[in-house]
This record gives C-alpha cells, structure tokens and sequence, in this order.
C-alpha cells in the first residue's frame, strides 16, 4: 500500500546535518514532480497561495536569489526582497529587531544569507517562519547541496559507490561542506583536491584528500565538482597566482581531453570563472551539468519550500488601554 | 465503527463492466483521454481503459496528482507525498474522463479540474467514480457512477482495489447511531 502522507514536520531547513539519507531522497524524490511541471503549459501550482516567502540576503548574491525567487512564485506565493544595503541594517538595526519587524509583517517563510555562520539558526529561534539558509559564512549552503545531489541522482539513480572529487577553495566554501556531507550520506565516495593552503584541516575523515591532478584521475571520479575560486576572498596570498592556480589545479585544454575520453561529468554551482577554474571548452561539453544545476535548483528548491512546515504566527498582544 | 461490505470482488468487477459500457455507448469511438486521480483514481481508469481496449481506438491514459492544488494544505496534520502528474497527451481540444474511486465533498474534483487546466484547455471533462457518498460541498456531479452509496457525513467509504491494496472490495464503516 502506497504512505499517502509525509511523515516529516521541519520547520527550518540550516544545514545538510540535520536531515537523514530516508528525509533527503524525500525531498529529491518530491523535487522530480515539480521539474516536470516545467514542460506544461502553466508552470505553476497553487500550492503557497496566500502565503509569503522573504528573501533576506545580507550578503550580494544575484543567482540563489533569483532561483528561490522564481521558486517560491510558481508555487504561488508572494515574494518580497528585503535588501539590505538600503534598508535599516544600515541604519544600526540588530538582527533580533529585523527580525521582530519581519514577524509583525506575518511573513511565512525567510531566505536568509548572511556573511556569519549560525546567522540562520539564530532568526530561526526567533520567528514563527520557516527559515531556508541560503548560505552562511563558511558553514553551510544545504539547498545547493539539495540541487547538486537532485542533479548527480539524474544522471547515477543509484549513487552509491559512485565517486565524485570536489575541487578548488575548499577553505572559504560552504558549498564544498554541505556537498561533503550530502554525497556521503547519499553513499557517494567523496574525495576532494585544492591548494594545500585552501583545504582545511577540519575536513570530515570521510573526505579523501588528493594531492594532484595525476591522483584525480588516478581516484577516477564520476563527477568532477569544481568549485569558484572566489576572487574576492584571495588577498592574503593563498597561492601565487590566477595563472599558477589554472595550471595546477584548474581544467586545463589537456585535462579536459582525458575528461571528456572518460566521459567524467563536471558540476560547477556557479559563477564559473572561466581560464581559472576551467577552460571555455568545458562550458560546451556535453557532460557538462552546469545549466542543469540551474534549472534543477528551482525544482528544489520548490521541494523545499513544499517540504517545510511554517509555526502557527501568534498575534501581538494588545496594549491593555486599547483591549479593554 | 460498524463495518458493513457494500461490495465484494465480483461486485466491483461487474460495476467496472457497467461503467464501460456506458462510457463506450456515450462516446463511440471518438478520442477519449482516461486520467485516474491518485491514489484509487489510477487502477480503476486502467481497469476501464483494459475494458474498453479491442472496442475503441483512440485511447489515451494519464495520472493526476492534485496535492499540490488541494485546499486543506493548511488544515492537513501531514503533508501528502507528491506522486506526480503524468500527462502524456496534449490537453488543448481533449475529451477528458476523470476516473476516481469515490465522490465525497467534490473537492478533490474541484482539484483535479484545476490541474488539467493549467495543462491546457480541453474539451470538455467528464467524471467517473466507482462510488457516489453524496455530501457535495461544490457543485460538482458525476457523469458515470459504478454505485450510490448512502453514507452520513462522518462515516468513511474505503474502496479497495487488487493493484493498491491485495483485493477488490467497498467497505462502509458507518459511525454509531446515537
């Protein structure tokens, strides 16, 4: 007999480390529905009408944005943009009292990114909204996470065994932290390759650490995950420079062939700098999942928001004079 | 509760025969697309379309998951589990029928209706249950009904079928009289 309910309650969704493998097939299973709806006529459901999602973002980000944007609209809902560089932030309002703003304004569900860890976390034991953390500080970024291993299950339905090496800044990455723990929990053998100055050393023992190109293919992954070097993070001369970087740990015109003989597919969460991470050749090839992770991230993250349970909001209580 | 069987396997077999052939003599041969609403939707559209298979050309099939539009979301102690919509024909210009195993307040219809409209505009769409409860909270009416059963609002009409749950049988589990 087929369950006709979902037995998960979550109010929030912070990182990969509070779901089990059975609650993440959940929702990558939920997430395939909603890609389909893509192809018809009408993209969207009805399923958040009357319902508003917040897109708190205190860091810039143009593209999880958009995608939770798009996401929350074919599901109905309203969405407001609070950005932040021009609103009371600026002006010295603690988060707490943003906070306590955005609960009077009866919102159901905040996006939040922010430049610390645990931000997040924080709103979240403070409001009646569900909170989605759409990236904070180095710590954790779970819905790209979601929409990486949505993507890597479309192309391997079964994902154990397989193996996939994620590359490049992992020190200054949440992506590579919630992809880690993702793929490992979904049985994927996960290694990872990187300036000895960009992998951290509180890196789960889980995580094979390669050393050079020749132990990447050596280590044969399915999937190449490269990650952006994020340009604004390098001043302090983690390594001598971009050319020097392409060179050793980049996809270079050589690389790329042996990938593309081995059929290697390569993620990329974007915004690829090309020459860097990779060379132009790589955004045409065939494997190459980038776009995919795009449109499969809306798809998610619609999983997402469906899978989240917001609190009952409480009315404020009335000054005494004006009850009576 | 009290249990009561309202049908039993051949009960539901020769039920399935009647709706057929009403179907058949309503529409000829002409295209007619068979969507069954999950979860009990599902076998019985594929129970009419195997009936209807070597009398008719021009058979379509399709499944519908209206959890995504029901109304109740926020009332709802769970979420449903989203099976998924398969459509596999174009919707503009179709004749629809709408195949669910039983007719209660109407709003899962109401649902359903949603639903193949966003996929285009048919038609028309028509509507055939196993069993008719009563107790429309819409004005909604079905074109083929296997059965009418006589039910009080709180009582539950469980139907079962082979595919979903072992057997064929209709089971009424009506409320204690007070």
């Amino acid at each position: 007999m087929t369950t006709d309910v979902s037995p998960y309650h979550r109010k929030d969704l912070l990182t990969i480390g509070d779901l089990d493998r059975e609650e993440i097939l959940h929702i990558l299973d939920n997430a395939k529905p909603f890609k389909d709806l893509f192809t018809r006529s009408v993209k969207k459901v009805p399923t958040l009408r009357g319902k508003t999602v917040l897109n708190l973002f205190y860091e810039p980000s143009t593209r999880t944005r958009t995608s939770f944007e798009i996401a929350a609209k074919r599901l109905s809902a309203d969405v407001t943009n609070f950005a932040v560089s021009t609103s009371s932030v600026v002006k010295g309002e603690s988060i707490l009292d943003t906070i306590d703003t955005l609960q009077a304004m009866q919102v159901d569900y905040i996006i939040v990114r922010h430049s610390v860890s645990g931000v997040p976390e924080y709103i979240a034991r403070h409001t009646h909204a569900s909170v989605l953390n759409a990236g904070d500080g180095h710590h954790a970024h779970p819905t790209q996470a979601l929409l990486d291993a949505f993507t890597f299950r479309e192309v391997y339905p079964d994902m154990t065994g397989k193996r996939i090496v994620v590359a490049g800044d992992i020190l200054h990455s949440r992506v590579a932290r919630s992809v880690f723990e993702i793929m490992h929990l979904l049985g994927v053998e996960v290694a990872t390759f990187g300036p000895a100055t960009l992998v951290p050393r509180t890196i789960p023992s889980y995580v094979r650490i390669l050393h050079s190109f020749e132990e990447v293919f050596e280590f044969d992954p399915h999937v190449l995950y490269l990650l952006r070097l994020q340009l604004e993070r390098q001043k302090a001369n983690f390594f001598p420079s971009m050319r020097e970087y392409h060179n050793r740990y980049g996809v270079t015109t050589e690389r790329f062939k042996t990938l593309r003989e081995r059929g290697t597919w390569v993620m990329h969460p974007g915004p690829v700098n090309r020459g860097v991470e990779l060379v132009d050749d790589v955004m045409t090839y065939e494997r190459t999942l980038i776009n995919h992770q795009v449109e499969n991230g809306i798809a998610t993250r619609m999983a997402i928001l469906y899978h989240l349970t917001p609190q009952e909001p409480k009315r404020l209580p009335l000054p005494e004079e004006i009850r009576a | 509760m009290h249990e009561k069987k309202v049908m039993d396997a051949g009960a539901v077999k020769s039920a399935i025969q009647s709706l057929a052939a009403e179907i058949h003599a309503a529409h000829g041969d002409r295209p007619l697309a068979f969507v069954g609403i999950h979860t009990r939707g599902v076998p019985l559209a594929d129970r009419l379309v195997r009936e209807l298979r070597y009398r008719r050309d021009h058979i379509e099939q399709g499944t519908l998951d209206i959890s995504l539009y029901r109304d109740d979301l926020d009332n709802l102690a769970a979420l449903p589990t989203i099976e998924g919509s398969d459509i596999p024909f174009e919707v503009e210009g179709a004749s629809i029928l709408l195949c669910d195993d039983v007719l209660f307040t109407g709003r899962t219809i109401r649902a359903a209706i949603n639903v193949l409209l966003d996929y285009g505009r048919p038609e028309r769409i028509e509507l055939a249950v196993l069993a008719d409860r009563g107790h429309r909270e819409l004005p909604i009416a079905a074109t083929y009904a296997g059965i009418t059963v006589p039910t009080r609002k709180e009582d539950y009409l469980r139907v079962h079928f082979k595919e979903t749950d072992g057997e064929d049988r209709v089971i009424h589990y009506q409320s204690e009289t007070s």
